[in-house]
């Protein structure tokens, strides 16, 4: 049964130490709020799983929540790279992180796997790719009936993803639309799935039929966060933050910044401080 | 007119995307150039970026692979287990256009890690991404990179994304049906695949640039074709497209 509850709640009762979580979003509805309280509750020794990890497990990592982190692309989009993550993989602060990294194909068609109840994922990738070289979860199989040697990696199957999303209605259900990423396979290959949303509804009569939907019964909790995604974007209601990104790389840069910058925003804060970053588009306002 | 080095790369990058190609974009330079192109001579120029993005006019470049603008203006958007399943694997683009921290002299390209230790790099680079597979299954690959010895290697620390191996011969051996590599664009030159040997030769130079610089600035032994031309410097309009364009992009990326 979904829960309407607070994201404190809902972080205390699906995310435990040890976890392995997926915070997912392409670049878009990218679950910040949600990040920010796991970082709170100061969860520890979490497998991070993201195609695309960028500012908010950047955070994470730098705030000693993180063992290992599996991804296809780690770093600060068009700005350069993630400054914590680096220096917790390359200088073990705060402490070390471990590595396990593939292609976003790999990872694409492994949350797929993940969300259809299947062990592995099969795919044409890693032709001459060094990664297959150091990294004993990608394997070659052959086809039982071309013959031809494919790529082959574990399914992704998170103990707890956490996705944004623009709405829910009074049931339950959620809503995603425009860059729609890997979540909805994140949720379903879950155990338990997280959503935090925009804003909620009555109903989703005017909803076209072939949307993306994850109906209530996939989710173990929807928490209303508006300008949960900043500094990343929610489509219909406000734009990515560049500059913020950009004003990211000096803050990461060093340790004494960083830990301050930590501290009055999301440490003295809470998810209500979100929707004062963000600019609403005027019908939302 | 006066142009920059970075202005003559990105427009004569651009200058290779056809009309009638399916594009699939990176980030940064290539992005720039792809999007140069559907500006002046490309109008109906497909470009796809990993994020989903299908048919996309941006208006002002994006940051990230998956800025707003680039779905708000898409033919379609779809999730990115589709994108790398049916379209990128599935062989419906024609063009790879891709940037690399290093590359060797056959195309190879590494993103992951400075230094030859993978578990212990001196930099730890962002990664492949899309790279990897966008290499091998897309129909052919264009590279857009500035020169430096530091970056233009005789070999990479890591294979990220395979070119034409490490001899040359490697997408035969491994069954690569696609073309793989044929064009690199640098702020110094043009450089094309030799169909015999599979390395990058220089084919055009930009004006005011000597074979002195091109030497210099490659860590591998640059060969030059028997036909060397001057590449044509940028006209009128492919600069006040790619100014305008980036203006508008640093407006936008200011918050303003």
């Amino acid at each position: 049964m979904t829960l309407f509850v607070s994201l404190k709640e809902a972080i205390a009762e699906n995310v435990f130490d040890g976890d392995v979580v997926a915070l997912e979003g392409f670049t878009h509805l990218i679950p910040y709020a949600a990040g920010h309280e796991i970082i709170r509750q100061q969860r520890k020794d979490l497998t991070l799983v993201r195609m695309t990890p960028d500012l908010i497990y950047d955070q994470l990592i730098g705030m000693g929540c993180v063992k290992k982190m599996i991804f296809s692309w780690g770093g600060n989009p068009g700005v350069g790279s993630l400054r914590r993550f680096r220096d917790a993989y390359e200088k073990s602060w705060p402490h070390k992180l471990e590595i396990e990294e593939h292609s976003h194909a790999a990872m694409a068609n492994a949350y797929e796997a993940g969300a259809a109840g299947l062990p592995c994922a099969v795919f044409r990738g890693y032709l001459g790719a060094g990664l297959a070289e150091v990294n004993p979860n990608i394997r070659f199989i052959e086809c039982p009936f071309t013959g031809e040697r494919l790529a082959s990696v574990p399914s992704i199957r998170p103990d707890v993803s956490v996705i944004h999303a623009q709405k829910a209605n009074r049931n339950g259900d959620v809503l995603i639309e425009g860059i729609v990423g890997v979540q909805k396979e994140a949720v379903l290959a879950a155990k338990r799935a997280i959503v935090t949303v925009e804003e909620i509804v009555d109903n989703f009569d005017d909803v076209h039929p072939n949307a993306c939907v994850l109906p209530n019964w996939t989710l173990k909790a929807v928490v209303k966060v508006p300008g949960g995604a900043h500094p990343s974007y929610a489509k219909g209601y406000y734009e990515r933050d560049n500059a913020f990104y950009k004003a990211w790389d000096p803050i990461a840069s060093e340790r004494e910044t960083f830990q301050a910058w930590m501290q009055d925003n999301v440490l003295n804060q809470g998810p209500e401080a979100f929707a004062e970053r963000v600019a609403f588009t005027p019908a939302k306002q | 007119m006066n142009y920059t080095p970075t202005e003559m790369m990105t427009v004569a990058a651009a200058r290779a995307i056809r009309n009638d190609d399916v594009c699939f974009v990176g980030i940064g330079m290539p992005s720039a150039a792809c999007n140069l192109a559907r500006l002046t001579h490309a109008p109906d120029v497909t470009l796809i970026y990993e994020s989903g993005t299908i048919g996309t006019k941006p208006d002002v470049l994006p940051l990230s692979i998956g800025d707003g603008e680039l779905c708000d203006t898409a033919v379609t958007t779809v999730a990115v287990p589709e994108m790398f399943r049916y379209w990128l694997q599935g062989g419906r683009i024609s063009v790879g256009f891709l940037g690399a921290a290093q590359l060797d002299k056959y195309g190879n390209l590494n993103t992951t890690v400075v230094g030859d230790d993978y578990d212990n790099p001196k930099v730890r680079l962002p990664g492949g991404g899309g790279a990897p597979e966008i290499a091998t299954s897309c129909g052919e690959i264009f590279i857009v990179m500035k020169q430096s010895a530091r970056g233009f290697v005789d070999n990479i620390d890591f294979m990220t994304s395979l070119g034409h191996g490490k001899t040359g011969t490697e997408r035969e051996s491994l069954g690569v049906k696609t073309k793989g590599p044929s064009r690199l664009t640098t702020d110094l030159c043009i450089m094309e695949t030799d169909p015999a040997t599979r390395e990058f030769i220089v084919t055009s130079i930009h004006p005011g640039v000597t074979r002195e610089q091109i030497i210099e600035n490659t860590g591998w032994a640059i060969r030059f074709a028997d036909q060397v031309v001057e590449t044509p410097a940028p006209n009128e309009t492919e600069l006040s497209a790619l100014r305008a364009l980036n203006e508008r992009t640093a407006r936008a990326h200011a918050g303003q």
